[in-house]
């Protein structure tokens, strides 16, 4: 399998006022393509700012990322856009719609900036929200919100998608529906896909499980069943 | 339409409320800069038109009497293009039902052809015809005071006979937009009156058959009037010529060419100030809004948008409501300066109006708007586009606050948790709490500084009426005469008390600084009358030389203790050359002199009053002893019991030598109306225009305040606090900034104003820096009040925040 991305002693270090966190120290790990990756770890364990900084939201302190066979450390700001821009898509734990747009907008927000989208109606159909598409995020629940964010995330057919505590907000219910729309993406579309949570139960829907400790992994599970998400234990 | 702008429009909707607020800030900045200018310049542009195909007379000259046949002579001179001959001389005027006299003057008009120079506009009837002696044209203001039409009648006192003429038609001249009666400083078309009568029948009426007293001429565009001047004065100082003079010195020009400076010196002065206080507003607002978008712009980057294109995104939000601004602004400031331009050219009388449309205006005003706001919010944009999105997305780190002293106050129970909240959080960020009080502080500045004009008028009303010119009556003789004529005016009834004086048209030079103005004499003893000094104290008129106005000292840049050299115009333009004993106060133009003097000259007179507010004045003696002529009064002040006013009426009415009386009372009701009319309803509009710029930022401050910390309130009410308790963290912010900005707007109003009192002042008028402590307070009261609409409004918000929402997602 091709690795997808590779990271080589990657390490950040966040300073606030006179407090030194050392958030990540000296992560190595590569992700393959395809592949369901689901990234465990307690509040501070450095998760979020692995998957910030191989999505190009974040620049590390030090080490390296490598997307494919480009050293994604060394782009420049112009060139990290375009790659949010062309090759990932982002899911976070407050949805982060934009208020004023309608479900349908939301999608072509990125549609329109892509260099080979699908329809925002195709996206929204994948997560199953055709007939909600023109309600703003205030008219809809948590899980629908949820859902618009992937088909957000997905309309681009990015390669990667990098899914920050997707159902941390929602309900069991929701979270599910959720969830199986990211699956449904990862085996219709090949999409390699990182998902943080900190609900263990998820993580046997995933190929992998990377276990988060201190900014360092601490171990790597690879599942050799998966289960359906409707089957997780909450 | 691409999703960001649609975004962009939802987004305006959505701030429909701020954003509407910041408009109108820039809106009222517009609306100045387009209804002054613009008003301004169309007063000018409908002024040179009418000049223009009126023909309005370049130079003018006057004389005792001056055989026809000049006229060649006067035509070729080099430089002139046409000069008509005229008789123009003052009469008293008696129309039926009003009791106090009236004067007027007449003029007259060729026969069989239009007038070459000052012609006139017909607004109604015909002109005189030729050989009709009775009839005559009246100017439209007289004809109005008075309800005249074609057809009605009045009586003049012309050459000690009684007439009675016809109104044939009313008409507008050039000559006569502002026409002032002797002792008046603003026209009383009531009691003062300007008609045209054939020459024929004029000549015959006043024994000028084949002569002339009065002659206007137009010229080349590049004439040196110098030269024409020089050459009028040549040729008609054998018939009793006493200076010619150009355009700038004609009353009527002199008078509106003031009010239109003031004008122009209003709109240069006034929108700037609105303009850069309504930027300022609107930069300080904006920058505010945008870095509250800081976690969209954090995911619009995680979405892959560049840079460019979000600062776009928001600077299309910014312009947008920059061109709302403009639009209101312009239509606003269209609107009111048709309405003001109308109002003024009423006022005026000019014949037809003509509306310019500026586009450099709306240019400037666009540019102005959208850089200010562009700026504001640029910083802002950039700074929060320039986050990697991570950053931007995750709320701000908390803010490193210090405890400064409150640490320790609030441990032994001074101020409560939240308002030592409150208080740190306009300790930490001072630059921010800097500006916003500033920018509150601009609003009450801009208030004092529309409000100021009403008190330095009532000042200038009070040192006039009530400090220097205390007679009740003015009157002014037909030609100067002996002293003893005092004692025929102390017979006359109803006369209390009276001071005589003496008036004499000069020329005063320093180096190559002239002017031409009147020197007043004045009675050691003067009482009714009096001079004031620099700081308004009474002072007598020095035993010997001149008392100059500070005007006059400042514009030949003299001073107490220099000599001036002084040209006699009436007396065969000797000069002399005489001291300055003091400088006077002269707040503005007073109407030292009145009516017409020697030789019944009446443009002489007219000219000592086209400087009213160019005053000199010395001992009556010394006057006397300069002119050499004898002991003389040109007329006396007098004070009067109003109950035999009528009596005294009809005495003057019947007492030729009388040329006119002025009244006080009736001049200072004039007065006030007249500047009431023109300064009150620009003011007016200026002071709505900063109540609202006012209302717009103290609104926006708070609000932006409650985005800025709703997180913040809402955990309070998490915990437990009252929803009054957590409104009181903002209203003590807000109280603490309304509170500060107060002096420190007082402050900003008073130099503000002070530059407004600069800039207007002109020749003939200068307003005294006059704030009163009522208009400090009302501009603070007006601010308070706004602050507390505002804060209401907020109070409401805060009773509805969402606590659950605003706890657990990031807007």
């Amino acid at each position: 399998m091709n690795a997808v991305f590779r990271t080589n002693d990657l390490t950040k270090i966040y300073r606030t006022g006179e407090v030194e966190v050392r958030a990540l120290n000296g992560v190595d790990i590569e992700l393959f393509e395809g592949e369901m990756v689901v990234l465990l770890g307690p509040s501070g364990s450095g998760k979020s700012t692995f998957l910030n900084i191989v999505g190009g939201l974040d620049r590390p302190t030090s080490g390296t990322v490598h997307f494919k066979d480009q050293e994604l450390t060394a782009y420049s700001e112009r060139k990290l856009t375009l790659y949010r821009r062309d090759h990932v898509g982002f899911v976070f734990q407050f949805y982060n719609l934009i208020p004023s747009l309608t479900a349908w907008e939301n999608v072509a927000l990125v549609t329109e900036v892509a260099r080979d989208p699908m329809t925002p109606d195709e996206a929204l159909a994948l997560v199953d929200l055709g007939d909600r598409m023109t309600h703003f995020p205030a008219q809809l629940s948590g899980g629908e919100q949820q859902r618009v964010a992937i088909a957000r995330a997905i309309a681009k057919r990015p390669e990667v998608l990098l899914c920050d505590e997707p159902t941390g907000a929602l309900d069991s219910k929701t979270g599910i529906l959720v969830l199986e729309a990211l699956m449904k993406i990862n085996d219709d579309l090949g999409t390699t896909t990182a998902i943080i949570t900190h609900n263990a139960g998820i993580q046997a829907i995933a190929n992998r499980v990377v276990s988060f400790i201190d900014g360092k992994i601490a171990q790597v599970d690879v599942n050799e069943t998966r289960i359906k998400p409707a089957e997780v234990v909450w | 339409m691409p999703m960001l702008d649609r975004k962009l429009l939802r987004d305006l909707l959505r701030l429909w409320a701020q954003s509407l607020a910041i408009a109108l800030v820039m809106a009222c900045g517009v609306a100045t800069l387009i209804l002054s200018v613009g008003t301004y310049r169309s007063l000018e542009e409908t002024r040179t038109a009418f000049y223009d195909r009126y023909r309005f007379g370049t130079v003018f000259a006057s004389a005792t009497r001056a055989p026809q046949h000049l006229k060649s002579r006067i035509e070729n001179i080099s430089g002139v293009v046409s000069a008509e001959l005229r008789i123009v001389r003052p009469v008293l005027i008696d129309v039926v039902g009003m009791a106090e006299p009236a004067s007027g003057i007449a003029v007259s008009i060729p026969e069989y052809r239009e007038p070459s120079v000052n012609r006139l506009y017909l607004r109604q009837g015909r002109l005189p015809e030729a050989g009709r002696r009775n009839e005559v044209a009246v100017l439209e203001s007289f004809a109005d005071a008075h309800g005249f039409r074609p057809g009605d009648t009045f009586e003049a006192i012309m050459n000690g006979r009684k007439r009675t003429l016809d109104i044939v038609g009313i008409v507008l001249s050039p000559e006569y937009i502002f026409a002032l009666g002797p002792g008046d400083m603003v026209p009383d078309p009531r009691r003062y009156g300007v008609f045209y009568m054939s020459e024929e029948a004029l000549a015959g009426l006043f024994d000028l058959d084949g002569a002339f007293n009065d002659v206007s001429v137009t010229t080349l565009r590049n004439a040196d009037s110098r030269q024409i001047i020089d050459a009028l004065d040549i040729l008609l100082k054998p018939y009793g010529g006493i200076g010619a003079y150009d355009r700038e010195d004609q009353i009527s020009h002199s008078f509106l060419d003031a009010e239109l400076d003031q004008l122009q010196a209003m709109s240069s002065i006034i929108p700037p100030i609105f303009l850069a206080v309504a930027a300022f507003l609107v930069n300080m607002i904006l920058s505010r809004l945008i870095a509250l978008e800081r976690e969209q712009v954090g995911l619009l980057k995680a979405l892959g948008y560049s840079n460019w294109a979000i600062g776009g995104h928001y600077a299309k939000l910014v312009i947008a409501i920059a061109v709302i601004g403009l639009v209101i602004g312009s239509a606003a400031g269209l609107w009111l300066g048709l309405s003001l331009t109308r109002l003024y050219a009423e006022f005026f009388a000019f014949p037809f109006l003509i509306f310019r449309q500026s586009l450099d205006l709306y240019l400037l005003a666009g540019g102005v708007t959208i850089a200010a706001a562009l700026a504001g919010a640029g910083k802002a944009i950039w700074s929060t586009v320039r986050l990697p999105p991570a950053v931007a997305m995750s709320p701000p780190a908390p803010t490193n606050y210090r405890s400064f002293f409150f640490g320790n106050l609030q441990r032994i129970g001074l101020f409560s948790q939240l308002t030592v909240m409150a208080f740190r959080h306009l300790v930490r960020w001072p630059v921010r709490s800097f500006l916003t009080t500033l920018g509150t502080a601009m609003s009450v500045a801009l208030l004092i500084t529309s409000l100021f004009t009403y008190d330095s008028i009532d000042f200038m009303i009070d040192a006039i009426f009530f400090q220097a010119d205390r007679q009740d009556a003015t009157l002014t003789f037909t030609e100067d005469l002996a002293p003893s004529a005092l004692f025929t005016v102390s017979a006359l009834p109803a006369v209390l008390k009276a001071e005589p004086y003496r008036h004499t048209s000069v020329k005063l030079r320093n180096g190559h600084r002239e002017l031409r103005m009147a020197i007043v004499g004045m009675p050691e003893d003067a009482d009714l009358s009096r001079i004031l000094d620099l700081n308004l104290e009474p002072m007598p008129a020095p035993s010997a030389g001149l008392v100059l106005a500070e005007r006059v000292a400042d514009k030949l840049r003299l001073r107490a203790g220099d000599f001036v050299e002084v040209e006699l115009m009436e007396h065969n333009n000797r000069v002399v050359e005489i001291e300055i004993g003091a400088l006077a106060q002269a707040p503005i133009g007073r109407p030292d002199t009145g009516g017409p003097a020697t030789s019944g000259a009446i443009s002489v007179a007219g000219l000592a009053q086209s400087y009213v507010g160019l005053t000199a004045y010395m001992r009556l003696e010394a006057l006397d002893r300069l002119l050499r002529d004898g002991k003389r009064i040109s007329g006396a002040r007098i004070q009067i019991d109003g109950a035999q006013l009528p009596a005294l009426y009809d005495k003057i009415k019947s007492t030729p030598a009388v040329a006119s009386i002025a009244l006080q009372g009736v001049s200072r009701v004039r007065f006030r109306e007249t500047v009431e009319r023109n300064i009150t309803t620009s003011t007016a509009v200026y002071v709505t225009l900063a109540v609202i710029i006012t209302f717009g930022v103290v609104y926006n401050s708070a609000r932006i305040q409650l985005s800025e910390r709703a997180r913040e309130l809402a955990s309070l009410r998490v915990f437990g606090f009252t929803r009054a308790e957590v409104s009181s963290v903002l209203m003590v912010e807000l109280a603490v900034i309304v509170l500060l900005a107060q002096p420190l707007g007082w402050l900003l109003g008073y130099g503000l104003s002070w530059s407004v009192v600069e800039g207007l002042a002109t020749d003939l008028f200068r307003i005294p820096l006059v704030i009163t402590p009522g208009t400090f307070a009302y501009s603070s009261f007006v601010v308070i009040a706004a602050a507390i609409v505002s804060a209401l409004i907020v109070r409401r918000r805060v009773d509805r925040l969402d606590l659950i929402r605003v706890l657990k997602t990031r807007e």
